[in-house]
């Protein structure tokens, strides 16, 4: 028998337990353990950026990381950007409004990505736009509607603020 | 929202889910499942001397492992030839474990199933296999040369030839004022969805019965091979196409050696078991697609018409042939573009090779003929010092020609038969996009501060929508929700948005009101499947035809109810109504109550269908005779050929003098799909496209070494675009509507990836004042592309010659 670990860790503000072997990866610790399917794996060697997580705010490849590592962190997944209430986050409202989606599968480590970019930079440039993206796959959309999204989320955050 | 939503850009239905993580893909289903993993060849082509398992036995959580040995009867037969075809005289197909010999690195060779992913691979990895290697089979010349043979039994290699003809081309070209001769070549590259292949099955030991879920662009099919090859009856298999991560072509291959085994393992041990396809295995496991040489022949007059055009293809279809030959079928058709063209000849050899498959990848073929057609067109034009968009204008098709018979057989056994178009317009309009007539002043400008600009243009026309048929149902129940469903799949299309927009404006309900449910087995039993941009044709008809059924009957039954004429009623945001009078109307949720005579009232709406409530004549039966209870339809679609899309892109490229990196400054899309049912999903379509067609134009290929080793099998080294790669695209439409069928359009999914590469070519053709006869063109492909041109005259464009 494979020894397993006690993981604790905060998910989308709720206290988490697993017991898992040493080499579990955060984004199978989110999705088989957690239940919480919203982070996609589309490599797992950490170039498509579909598992696009943040933890403790930052954005990190979960497929690039153990689930033992993670313990004692805070991971935000796509299942905890929206409101309390339900509503989504002005990130998820601008990638509706602006069709920055077909398939959906790259799409919450796009949403963490932009989340994280849009906090760090709240009115980015074009540039910057590209650049803060530059790490996620998309095989759909050709990215324009996304960098349109990215732009609108911009928008969208400083009409609340 | 009113109900006037054909032709809106109305926000997407499926974004809900998929922005809160909601969304049910594959792998997202099964938490509790075993999990299958695959033990593959590492060799490219080997005979296989002994399996042996032993090591694998002692690996906690093992549960079983197969061997093509262990399958019994049809489970270990060769999968099936899909698409037969009367050229392809030596096809081959693989089987679900290989047998004896093994043709490509990838192929599944045992199947190991255990409590969980990890585990399984442990075991996996503990499968000892003795290989005995043989030679492999790499590349289009040395199978062409066939010192060795991938199948013994297929001398040459040769899978197909394949001759399309019309006309006498060699006579044509011999005569022709003007010959030109050359040779080009596109690289292999694939689908590459985010989301690879994945299956989950699971048996009910009870009702003897299985539901599978696939990530399939073909649920259907699956569940007829499936069926098959277990030997259940098709009402004893359901097949479900969840959520899917994108296809793009390659999930319409089927079944998948996966397919088979997945479900068969799961009734065999009466436990739910899934596979999830990861990255590398979708590298070497799955399909790839593009690979072709080809020789061309044209010879023209002095305006730069094409008098005769013979083309020689050879097609590189992997090691086996389970897509049969649509490739090149489709390559050999769709060549012929825009153009009316004097004579043609187009000979196809089909090759195998020891790699994996080739099977459709959007564009299916289209991408090689147009970059053909599209290389062709600008040595006529370089040749004779004309302009490149005139020499196309010299030799388009005109508006008034339509239908045009090309004298060719299409890749649905049908006439190419071209329905509609204009393409003097849609060049008119590209032209004025890209900024066509002033580009040299622009040129000029940016050269006189160091900077080197190309510009360059593809024109093509693309079958869409072919048969044999799609189906829809429609029903509407006793709340006014609309139910639709269909039997073809959804991989990102936004099927739920448009075919609930054809149903909200077919039946005058509001939108919010339509629910779509498509590649579900459960709901629609018939369909055919997902690919040649056929989708919105096929069943968008189908779906329309169903609505005008249940839209006939509720006035029917509504014109009971109101003791009015049917044909004096409409139907407005749900509610039946005499046409100009609101007053006189009942909503669509009471007709559906009544549309189904009840014996028993189980809620208050009910109860105005019971028997003591309808007043229906006693003489006559409560359903008439060839009605049926329910306000609901069924109805299919099915051509008598396809539809033709056509576009025209063009693109503006800087060039690097010292590094040969290329940039694309401009792009710029002119599109014409017949009638738009969403423009914001089209312009979608059109973006994803292209961006896929950069990918094939500037950086992907398939490295195989000569060992049959391929050595860039990761997101690492096969380089798919980033947002930082793909361009603005700038778009146009024009709209010809399909005279075909009762919506008058004609399918956007594949459009904008077809002329990349052949766009690119000209643009950097025309910066550099190279040839360019070979894609993908990276920076390093570039540089010694000019070193050799600047030793060889033959490589260079001749000067004068590149006016715009």
């Amino acid at each position: 028998m494979e020894e397993s670990f006690e993981v604790a860790l905060t998910v989308n503000g709720t206290h988490r337990t697993a017991r898992v072997p040493a080499r579990r990866l955060l984004s199978d610790l989110l999705r088989h353990d957690l239940g919480l399917t919203g982070t996609h794996v589309g490599c797992e060697h950490g170039v498509c950026g579909c598992c696009t997580v943040l933890l403790d705010g930052e954005p990190v490849r979960s497929c690039l990381m153990f689930a033992v590592t993670a313990a004692g962190h805070e991971v935000t997944t796509v299942e905890g950007l929206a409101a309390e209430d339900g509503t989504p986050s002005p990130v998820q409202r601008a990638f509706r409004d602006c069709h920055g989606l077909q398939c959906g599968f790259c799409t919450p480590g796009f949403l963490c990505t932009v989340t994280a970019l849009l906090r760090e930079t709240p009115h980015p440039t074009e540039d910057q736009v590209l650049e803060g993206i530059s790490g996620n796959l998309c095989r759909c959309t050709g990215y324009q509607n996304i960098v349109k999204s990215v732009h609108r989320a911009a928008d969208l955050l400083s009409e609340e603020s | 929202m009113g109900t006037r939503v054909f032709g809106e850009p109305v926000k997407r239905r499926e974004d809900g889910r998929l922005l809160t993580g909601r969304g049910r893909f594959l792998d997202d289903l099964g938490r509790d499942a075993l999990a299958a993993a695959f033990a593959r060849s590492p060799h490219a082509h080997a005979r296989i001397a002994d399996i042996d398992v032993s090591e694998a036995l002692d690996v906690d959580g093992l549960v079983a492992i197969y061997t093509w040995e262990d399958l019994p009867g049809r489970v270990g037969e060769p999968l099936p030839l899909l698409i037969p075809h009367p050229a392809l005289t030596h096809g081959r197909t693989g089987y679900p474990l290989a047998r004896d010999v093994v043709r490509h690195v990838g192929e599944p060779v045992a199947m190991v199933v255990a409590r969980d992913r990890y585990l399984a691979e442990d075991a996996a990895e503990r499968i000892r296999v003795e290989y005995e290697p043989l030679p492999a089979v790499v590349g289009i010349e040395t199978a062409s040369r066939a010192e060795h043979l991938v199948h013994d039994d297929v001398p040459g290699n040769v899978g197909a030839v394949l001759v399309q003809e019309n006309g006498d081309a060699p006579a044509a070209i011999e005569a022709a004022p003007h010959v030109l001769e050359f040779s080009l070549s596109i690289e292999r590259s694939a689908s590459m969805p985010l989301e690879g292949r994945g299956v989950y099955a699971r048996w009910d030991a009870d009702d003897g019965s299985l539901r599978v879920y696939s990530s399939t662009q073909a649920s259907t099919s699956v569940r007829a091979a499936i069926a098959a090859r277990l030997g259940l009856p098709n009402g004893k298999v359901e097949v479900v196409a969840p959520d899917v991560g994108g296809g793009f072509g390659v999930k319409i291959v089927h079944p998948w050696p996966e397919e088979v085994l997945v479900p068969w393992a799961a009734r065999l041990l009466d436990r739910e078991i899934k596979w999830t396809e990861d990255r590398r295995e979708h590298f070497v496991a799955a399909a790839h697609e593009r690979g072709q040489l080809q020789d061309v022949r044209v010879g023209f007059d002095d305006e730069g018409r094409v008098l005769g055009l013979d083309v020689r293809i050879r097609h590189d279809h992997g090691a086996y042939t389970p897509y049969g030959i649509i490739i090149p079928i489709v390559t050999s058709t769709q060549l012929l573009g825009p153009y009316r063209i004097g004579a043609y000849r187009a000979e196809v050899v089909s090759l195998y090779t020891n790699t994996l498959i080739v099977t459709p990848y959007r564009g299916a073929g289209r991408p090689q003929g147009v970059f053909c057609m599209e290389r062709t067109m600008d040595r006529i034009a370089r040749h004779l010092g004309r302009d490149r968009a005139d020499v196309r204008a010299a030799n388009f098709i005109q508006p008034d020609e339509f239908p045009y018979d090309q004298g060719l057989t299409f890749q649905d056994g049908r006439p190419l038969i071209y329905d509609s178009g204009d393409y003097p317009e849609l060049l008119r309009k590209a032209r004025e996009l890209i900024g066509w007539d002033g580009f040299g002043a622009e040129r000029s400008a940016a050269a006189a501060r160091g900077r080197r600009l190309g510009i360059g243009l593809g024109v093509y026309v693309e079958g869409t929508g072919v048969g044999p048929y799609e189906g829809g149902h429609v029903e509407i129940d006793t709340a006014g929700r609309v139910h639709v469903s269909t039997g073809l799949t959804s991989q990102g299309q936004s099927h739920e948005t448009v075919f609930a927009q054809i149903a909200a404006a077919e039946l005058g309900v509001p939108i919010g009101d339509v629910q779509v449910t498509t590649g579900d087995t459960r709901r629609f039993g018939y369909a055919v499947g997902t690919f040649a941009s056929r989708a919105a044709v096929m069943s968008g008809n189908a779906i329309a035809l169903a609505c005008r059924k249940v839209r006939d009957k509720a006035l029917r039954i509504a014109g009971e109810a109101l003791e009015a004429d049917p044909r004096d009623l409409d139907i407005t945001d749900g509610v039946v109504h005499v046409r100009g009078d609101m007053s006189a109307s009942v909503p669509l949720r009471t007709v559906a109550v009544l549309s189904n005579p009840l014996r028993y009232a189980f809620d208050e709406e009910a109860a105005a269908a019971t028997q003591f409530a309808v007043g229906r004549p006693a003489t006559e039966p409560p359903v008439a005779s060839g009605d049926e209870p329910g306000l609901e339809g069924r109805d299919y679609y099915s051509p008598v050929r396809s539809t033709f899309a056509a576009g025209a892109h063009a693109a503006i490229v800087e060039v690097d003098p010292d590094t040969a990196e290329i940039a694309i400054l401009r792009y710029a899309v002119v599109h014409d799909c017949g009638r738009l049912i969403n423009p914001m999903v089209v312009e979608g379509q059109i973006h994803g496209g292209v961006a896929q067609g950069v990918g094939g134009a500037l950086y992907e290929r398939m490295v195989y070494d000569e060992s049959g080793q391929l050595l860039n099998a990761s997101f690492m080294d096969f380089l798919m675009p980033y947002a930082t790669e793909i361009p603005r695209i700038e778009t146009d439409h024009l709209e010809t509507p399909s005279p075909l069928n009762p919506l008058g359009i004609k399918g956007a999914g594949e459009a904008g990836v077809i002329p990349v590469s052949a766009v690119i070519a000209s643009a950097v053709e025309d910066a550099e004042g190279v040839r360019v006869d070979a894609m993908p063109l990276s920076p390093d492909a570039l540089y010694t592309l000019r070193e050799r041109a600047a030793q060889d005259p033959s490589l260079r464009v001749p000067e004068g010659a590149r006016i715009v």
